[in-house]
């Protein structure tokens, strides 16, 4: 198992280090230590228990929420009408945001990606008046907080007559330093020079240089980025909450903390089981492509967080 | 750059192939605009995203909306405002109290769990590490109100645990343990994240320090204490700055859980709550905006010290 996965991570990011590892792998194998499988076990258990809970109460209806012990099914199994009530009620606004969700993921992740994956590789192989203050400007504005930008930003949206529309969670989505960072740090070494010089010497223009050879050679960095890039815009929750007031627009982590916010003060805890159905329903997509996809993000953090 | 044997001899077999005059006047006239056409794009979004609002907001802290005849500026009055508002201090001394108290038993916990994957005495290390990591993939609001369910006093697990020890269990949503029963959820959602990169430079360690170190006839732990540790040293400060960065802007949590505990959590819990909320309840929006460019600042100052620390400790 552990041999398979050394051998199936992208070539290029752990490449000097491969050799000792699958030495040490065939070497005789240390005994395993119960002391760290109960701790690690612990650790696991506290990790995975709030998810537990998550679907085994999206399984109750409301008055078992309240009546049967949380940590283990009661009632009736109500799961599907749960799941169909979430997705009809207030005449199915649900669908409406995961629908905002899934295009604040595609524009903002997508768009964010490939901007990064050209600035990085720009920085990487290109030499152009400027580099150093590009470098300075990114570095630096990064070490400001984005959510202390956020009032402003708000503002200036609101003068430009952007706010309440998709633009405003996109726009500011489409940004992402740390792909640009690590895009650069990837692009330096696995787009060799030589390729681009012999592309060029063949009269090709540095965009089909980039979209026909370098783009493929850049491709695990660019699943990296993507996945930082999917999840942050998946779960983003601050910047849609200033921007936008108008429901139809929220994404899906808004719209559950407003019906959570119904509940609380309205006093009407019919709807508790809207909110962790509908949780439950926002995680698993997310958790689906992270389970899918983690294995191309491990290797490309490592890439990032050794060379940082 | 580092070459690697399959590089290297590709590029003896190019500079072979063409050793012609056109090669050498490429070689030479490599700086160009080109760069740009690949830069530009992201540098466009960001000014518009990044910079424009920084620049904004550094122009509105220095103003204050007046009642007749609009802006007026104010120069630094805002900042005074700030430094010596109670308010402000609170929530910052809130978060300070978190970053001292949830950055170190996270960072220790990710460090332990790190190690222990990459000791080979698990037995079955995917499974813990994609477990472990798994609730980085939950967003804030998810955690916030799992969580917060279960805290709750109706139909949350910790209130059938107080039930059961008689009241001596404390109630996590009161205002003594609300900072920690937030600092729980972080340490939830985040502990993964920053394992995953300790373990990712543990993995990068070449195995031949270890195999020498065990010839000289170290254990173990001096093993983790004098080779394993300070390799990795530059991965444990980019986890800490993510940390610290993470604590001092925190919101979502303490956010979402406001609703829950209204008097233990209140609007200004943390400097960016109470930034958020002289906003968009309030309306000031230029006193905001200095509380904003006065944690930028302070985010910037923390930040470059743990580096510098880091750096120092190298050396």
């Amino acid at each position: 198992m552990s041999v398979t996965e050394t051998v199936s991570l992208p070539a290029g990011t752990e490449g000097g280090h491969k050799a000792p590892r699958l030495a040490r792998r065939r070497g005789p194998r240390r005994r395993h230590s119960l002391l760290l499988n109960v701790l690690m076990t612990v650790m696991l258990l506290y990790a995975l228990l709030p998810l537990f809970w998550l679907v085994v109460n999206s399984t109750k209806t409301p008055s078992a929420l309240f009546s049967t012990f949380g940590l283990w099914f009661g009632g009736k199994f109500a799961l599907w009408s749960n799941i169909h009530q979430v997705f009809t009620y207030d005449n199915g606004i649900f669908a409406r945001w995961f629908g905002n969700t899934l295009l604040y993921v595609v524009a903002g992740a997508g768009g964010a990606t490939l901007l990064a994956t050209l600035a990085g590789y720009g920085m990487a192989k290109f030499d152009f008046p400027g580099k150093r203050a590009v470098f300075a400007i990114v570095l630096g504005a990064v070490a400001v907080p984005g959510t202390a930008l956020a009032v402003p930003t708000f503002l200036l949206f609101s003068n430009l007559h952007l706010t309440n529309t998709p633009w405003a969670v996109i726009l500011p989505s489409l940004v992402s330093p740390l792909g640009f960072y690590l895009i650069w740090v990837y692009a330096a070494e696995a787009v060799p020079t030589e390729v681009l010089e012999a592309a060029r010497i063949d009269g090709a223009g540095e965009f089909r240089t980039f979209f026909v050879i370098s783009s493929r050679l850049l491709a695990p960095g660019m699943v990296t980025v993507l996945l930082f890039t999917v999840v942050a815009t998946w779960n983003n929750y601050f910047l849609p909450l200033i921007m936008l007031s108008d429901p139809k627009w929220y994404p899906l982590t808004v719209g559950l903390n407003n019906w959570n916010m119904q509940a609380a003060t309205a006093g009407g805890q019919a709807v508790y089981n809207l909110v962790i159905t509908g949780s439950l329903l926002t995680v698993i997509p997310i958790m689906a492509a992270f389970l899918y996809l983690q294995r191309y993000w491990r290797s490309g953090l490592a890439a990032g967080s050794v060379k940082a | 750059m580092s070459l690697n044997p399959a590089v290297a001899a590709g590029a003896q077999v190019a500079s072979r192939r063409r050793n012609g005059p056109a090669r050498r006047r490429r070689a030479r006239g490599r700086r160009n605009w080109a760069g740009w056409g690949f830069v530009g794009p992201f540098m466009v979004v960001f000014a518009f995203a990044l910079i424009v609002p920084i620049g904004y907001a550094i122009y509105l802290s220095l103003y204050r909306q007046q009642l007749i005849g609009g802006n007026a500026f104010v120069g630094i009055d805002n900042y005074k405002t700030a430094l010596s508002d109670p308010q402000f201090w609170a929530s910052l001394r809130r978060v300070l109290l978190f970053l001292v108290v949830q950055v170190p038993i996270m960072t220790v916990l990710a460090l332990l769990a790190a190690l222990a994957l990459d000791s080979a005495r698990l037995g079955w290390t995917p499974l813990y590490r994609l477990s472990i990591f798994l609730p980085y993939a939950v967003p804030a609001v998810v955690a916030s109100l799992m969580w917060g369910f279960i805290y709750g006093s109706q139909f949350g697990l910790v209130a059938r645990l107080r039930s059961f020890f008689g009241g001596h269990f404390p109630d996590p949503l009161s205002s003594d343990w609300a900072l920690s029963a937030i600092g729980n959820v972080v340490t939830w959602e985040f502990v993964g994240y920053n394992m995953l990169i300790l373990y990712s430079a543990l993995q990068a360690v070449p195995r031949e320090l270890y195999e020498a170190a065990e010839i000289d006839g170290a254990t173990q732990f001096g093993i983790i204490r004098w080779v394993k540790l300070p390799a990795i040293r530059v991965a444990i400060v980019v986890s800490l700055i993510f940390s610290v960065i993470g604590s001092v802007q925190l919101f979502n949590e303490p956010n979402i859980l406001n609703q829950l505990a209204p008097d233990a959590i209140t609007k200004s819990f943390t400097p960016n709550m109470y930034a958020y909320n002289l906003s968009f309840a309030g309306q000031e929006y230029n006193y905001s905006a200095a509380i904003a460019i006065v944690m930028g600042i302070l985010t910037v100052i923390i930040a470059a010290a743990v580096q510098w620390y880091g750096r120092r400790r190298t050396a």
